[in-house]
């Protein structure tokens, strides 16, 4: 890639920072050249954000529904999946799964709702709502 | 001790351990951090996978930078992991009392400052504090174009994230100056390392049979959603922050101009510029995948395979006239 390759294509996932690239200068060295960003990335990037986005609606439509609970839905707007809030929780999996079931997820103690709120970044009151 | 000098670099690891290089006395730029320690790489690793997608690593595992340079400059570092929040925080604020310049492994999920899109769950990330105020730390994040400030709190979630390569709080600081060492003998180790790597490790998804591998996987992806988010994963691997570009084969082709001219070894030039070709290659497959995914072109495992068998076929063409440049380098 020539310096003057360097795409600067004002990828939106960089929200306005500029990223480190390596590429050949006029001199013939290669030289580290701040970029704007390439489509390619943004691609990339949003397919991966879109696919988390996606699985957050798709609960919180269940969850409106009554099929879940707003557990499920604060997991994937974490960007977590069932195995990394198992990790970050030190919960089972089936536990959690257990969770995701409204009437239990309502019962649930204190203790857990400050565990889950913990390991997801939110208020435990924040972590009964889905706005 | 100077005052603290940020620069922007394209991957955190190599970009912190320079900088630390730097603070220390010897001048070193990213791409000789990332050269010396041997950091290029091309894995793909099926059995770890980050939201049921494959591992494909284009550089050596994490702290592998950290460790061999500080193993080769000899600069004593110490590095620490901790069972309590609280506590790694008071190791952090003590060190930071010294005068010292520390450095972090986080997640890059709990920095408030990442832009928004690109807050993964990813566990390696590295960055450097050079100070504190009040309760806000002073970050130099090598992969953020200039200083950042980042709460007490943010910062200690991040250091405690959990999950695959769950940093534990660790930090790691110098104890020492790093010694000038003789570039030409750690540079030819450094190479060898490399085309061992590349060429000769006697596992199927290591090197250039590990491009192989990722090809016949992908010739067999069919036309479905999973398969553009396979391919948006091998790509995110290679292009996104971090890379340098074309999975840091742009960076390692400015470490052998680096040491080229500082050595005076000019084989490594000509070898330098074929390196560049070839991430220029890796870099259509981008383009081809992304499209794909895009739907502008029908999705077509066949000719993404294409694509990196004939980026295994350069690659090894590259790393075996890399290795005979190393064996005949008189050091």
């Amino acid at each position: 890639m020539r310096e003057r390759d360097v795409p600067q294509e004002g990828n939106a996932t960089l929200a306005g920072h500029r990223k480190a690239v390596y590429a050949v200068a006029d001199d013939g060295r290669v030289r580290l050249v701040a970029s704007r960003g390439w489509e390619v990335e943004e691609i990339v990037t949003r397919q991966a954000v879109q696919d988390l986005e996606r699985l957050a609606r798709d609960a919180s439509a269940r969850a409106l529904a009554g099929l879940t609970s707003p557990l499920e839905v604060h997991m994937y707007r974490a960007r977590m999946d069932l195995a990394l809030l198992s990790q970050t929780t030190g919960l089972w999996r089936w536990r959690i799964r257990r969770h995701f079931q409204p009437q239990v997820f309502a019962r649930l103690s204190p203790a857990l709702r400050r565990r889950y709120a913990d390991a997801l970044g939110l208020t435990p009151e924040a972590l009964g709502r889905i706005d | 001790m100077p005052p603290f000098v940020h620069a922007h670099a394209s991957h955190c690891e190599s970009g912190v351990m320079s900088s630390l290089v730097r603070h220390h006395g010897l001048p070193m730029s990213e791409a000789m951090a990332f050269g010396l320690a041997a950091g290029l790489l091309f894995a793909y690793l099926p059995f770890m996978r980050i939201n049921g997608l494959p591992l494909v690593a284009y550089r050596i595992p994490p702290r592998g930078i950290i460790k061999r340079l500080n193993k080769d400059l000899g600069f004593g570092m110490r590095f620490e992991t901790f069972r309590e929040p609280a506590e790694g925080t008071r190791r952090l604020n003590q060190l930071l009392d010294d005068g010292k310049l520390v450095g972090l492994q986080s997640s890059v999920f709990w920095l408030p400052y990442f832009p928004p899109d690109l807050r993964f769950h990813f566990n390696a990330h590295n960055l450097l504090v050079y100070g504190r105020e009040g309760d806000e730390y002073l970050i130099s994040d090598p992969v953020v174009e200039t200083v950042v400030r980042c709460a007490r709190a943010d910062l200690e979630k991040a250091r405690f994230a959990k999950g695959l390569l769950a940093p534990r709080g660790l930090l790691y600081y110098a104890t020492a100056r790093p010694a000038a060492p003789d570039w030409a003998k750690l540079g030819k180790r450094a190479l060898k390392r490399v085309t061992n790597t590349m060429l000769r490790t006697p596992l199927p998804f290591v090197g250039v049979r590990g491009i192989r591998l990722l090809a016949r996987q992908v010739e067999r992806l069919a036309d479905d959603a999973h398969a553009r988010m396979y391919a948006g994963n091998i790509v995110r691997m290679q292009e996104e922050i971090g890379t340098g570009g074309a999975g840091f084969r742009f960076l390692y082709a400015s470490f052998l101009q680096e040491l080229a001219e500082r050595t005076g070894y000019r084989p490594l030039e000509g070898l330098a510029t074929q390196l560049v070709e070839v991430g220029d290659r890796w870099r259509e497959f981008a383009l081809a995948a992304a499209r794909m995914i895009r739907g502008r072109d029908r999705f077509d495992g066949g000719i993404l395979a294409g694509h990196l068998r004939a980026l295994a076929e350069d690659e090894k063409k590259f790393f075996s006239e890399l290795d005979a440049a190393q064996r005949a380098w008189p050091c």
